[in-house]
């Protein structure tokens, strides 16, 4: 990696399982990068302070700002956004339950809520219903109102268990 | 709300930060964890020409809980430390600190150097007397390689102000010291925040210590939201010894109102402050004398 006064850095990040090289500024947000550079606009931006959650993407597993996060810093690492939730056989569990349950009305906030709640449950397969508010205390959403997203969140958790 | 240009450094080692940081002084900033840095930078209310990106530092990021207390380094994320769970009030404040997805990157220490007078682990650090321990390079002698030096400053002289530290520039901090609890001790943090994960409006973490009879024999508090920097206040006197069931409790609450200068804001009056910084109080100290007893 070069460096020298907001030069550009040659970076690999493992997006959705694929290898990806690309120069960005080292100011460049993750954000950004995945929108601009790579084309993959799934991945929302609201209020690029932390707040939103909109651009909500995994890093190595773990939900993560990409608007707090630099393109610079995440290189040599995985990252997962909406467009690789879903399998070979089509939706993942949490996509199919946000449908099924009604849990987006414009969708703006759904690719952040959606990678929040794939991790979630990764790491609690039958989550309470405070665990589930919790969990998701760090997304916003202008529209639905919440009680639909809380029930996705627990038909997903069936999906799950079911399919697994 | 981009970052303003810089240059990124991403050293390998803690010689190599710590040479790049001395050569930018007070130009340069430390980037951790990121999740107050960036929003800094987005907004432009930040705007360093050297930004020196710890994250490579993998020793860094080290939780060792021993006989007197916890060090935790520089890259420890809340999460992580939530997670390990090497101090009880470490670990109620960690769960009052913003939403989960913003802990997966935020650091302990970052939130320490911050300083934000809003943010719970100042406050933890400042009850508990805890320090901070900062690196800085020190040139070596003609023809020796460059050596790092370091000082540990307690949390009483680490918050100088409002978002601001006893870190110079060039200065690392490397790792922050919780000490452990005495015996018989319990501990609780108490807050209220306008939404869940917000900053709070004001906030209180207890300390404490019962006797062999279940007498209070020490309790202080550490407040956040009224003051510049967290306040510490003992409020073992205002206790009288006396186990919680009959401690005058306005008089605590009085001890600790007295010592709070509280600012109002567009979502908190300084009186309000004020009143709700008292109710806290009592309430976290009843929390730990309870968990105290066991
Ligand atoms: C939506 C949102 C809500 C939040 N809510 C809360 C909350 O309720 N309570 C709370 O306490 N915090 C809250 N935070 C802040 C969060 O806890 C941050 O993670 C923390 O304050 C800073 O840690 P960081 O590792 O992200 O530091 P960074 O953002 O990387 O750095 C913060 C500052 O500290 C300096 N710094 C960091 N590490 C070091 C070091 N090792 N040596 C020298 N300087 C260093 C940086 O140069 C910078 O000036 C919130 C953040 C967001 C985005
Ligand atoms: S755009 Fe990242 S949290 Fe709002
Ligand atoms: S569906 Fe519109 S913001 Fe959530």
């Amino acid at each position: 990696m070069s460096t020298g006064t907001d030069s550009s850095h040659e970076i690999t990040l493992g997006v959705n399982g694929t290898a990806r090289r690309v120069r960005v500024p080292g100011r460049r947000l993750l954000s950004d990068c995945l929108r601009h550079d790579l084309g993959l606009t799934g991945t929302h931006v609201g209020c690029e302070h932390g707040v939103c959650g909109c651009c909500t993407v995994l890093l190595d597993g773990r939900p993560v700002r990409s608007c707090l996060m630099l393109a610079v810093t995440a290189d040599g690492h995985e990252i997962t956004t909406v467009e690789g939730l879903a399998g070979p056989d089509g939706m993942s569990p949490v996509q199919r339950a946000f449908g099924e349950s009604h849990a987006l009305q414009c969708g703006f906030c759904t690719p952040g809520f959606l990678c929040t709640v794939t991790a979630l449950l990764e790491e609690n397969p039958a989550p309470t219903d405070e665990e589930v508010l919790e969990g998701i205390s760090g997304n916003l959403c202008r529209c639905t109102g919440y009680q639909n997203i809380v029930k996705a969140v627990h038909r997903a958790a069936e999906l799950r268990a079911e399919e697994s | 709300m981009k970052p303003p240009p810089f240059e990124y450094h991403a050293p390998r080692d803690l010689g190599e930060a710590l040479e790049i940081l001395a050569g930018a002084g007070p130009r340069g900033k430390v980037l951790a964890g990121g999740q107050s840095l960036i929003p800094m930078l987005n907004m432009r209310i930040a705007a360093p020409d050297h930004l020196v990106d710890i994250n490579r530092l993998g020793a860094l990021s080290s939780i060792d809980a021993g006989p007197g207390g916890v060090t935790v380094g520089a890259l420890a994320r809340h999460a992580e430390v939530e997670r390990a769970a090497p101090h009880p009030l470490m670990v109620q404040a960690l769960r009052l600190v913003a939403h989960p997805v913003i802990r997966n990157r935020g650091t302990v220490v970052g939130s320490l150097v911050h300083a934000d007078p809003a943010a719970e682990l100042p406050a933890v650090l400042a009850v508990l007397d805890g320090s901070v321990r900062l690196a800085r390079r020190a040139p070596g002698a003609s023809g020796l390689p460059d050596g790092v030096v370091t000082r540990d400053v307690p949390a009483g002289a680490f918050f100088t102000g409002p978002m601001e530290s006893a870190a110079e520039p060039g200065e690392l901090a490397v790792s922050a010291f919780f000490p452990a609890l005495p015996p018989r001790t319990g501990t609780a943090f108490r807050e209220i925040a306008r939404r869940h994960g917000d900053y709070a409006l004001a906030g209180v973490c207890a300390v404490v210590t019962l006797d062999e009879d279940l007498h209070i024999s020490a309790a202080r508090v550490g407040c956040v939201g009224v003051g510049p920097v967290p306040v510490v206040v003992d409020v073992t006197e205002a206790c009288e010894r006396r186990p919680a069931a009959t401690v005058p409790w306005q008089r605590v609450a009085g001890a600790v109102r007295e010592r709070a200068e509280p600012d109002g804001d567009v979502h908190a009056s300084a009186a309000y402050r004020l009143h709700l910084i008292g109710v806290l109080a009592e309430q976290a100290v009843k929390d730990a004398a309870r968990e105290a007893a066991g």
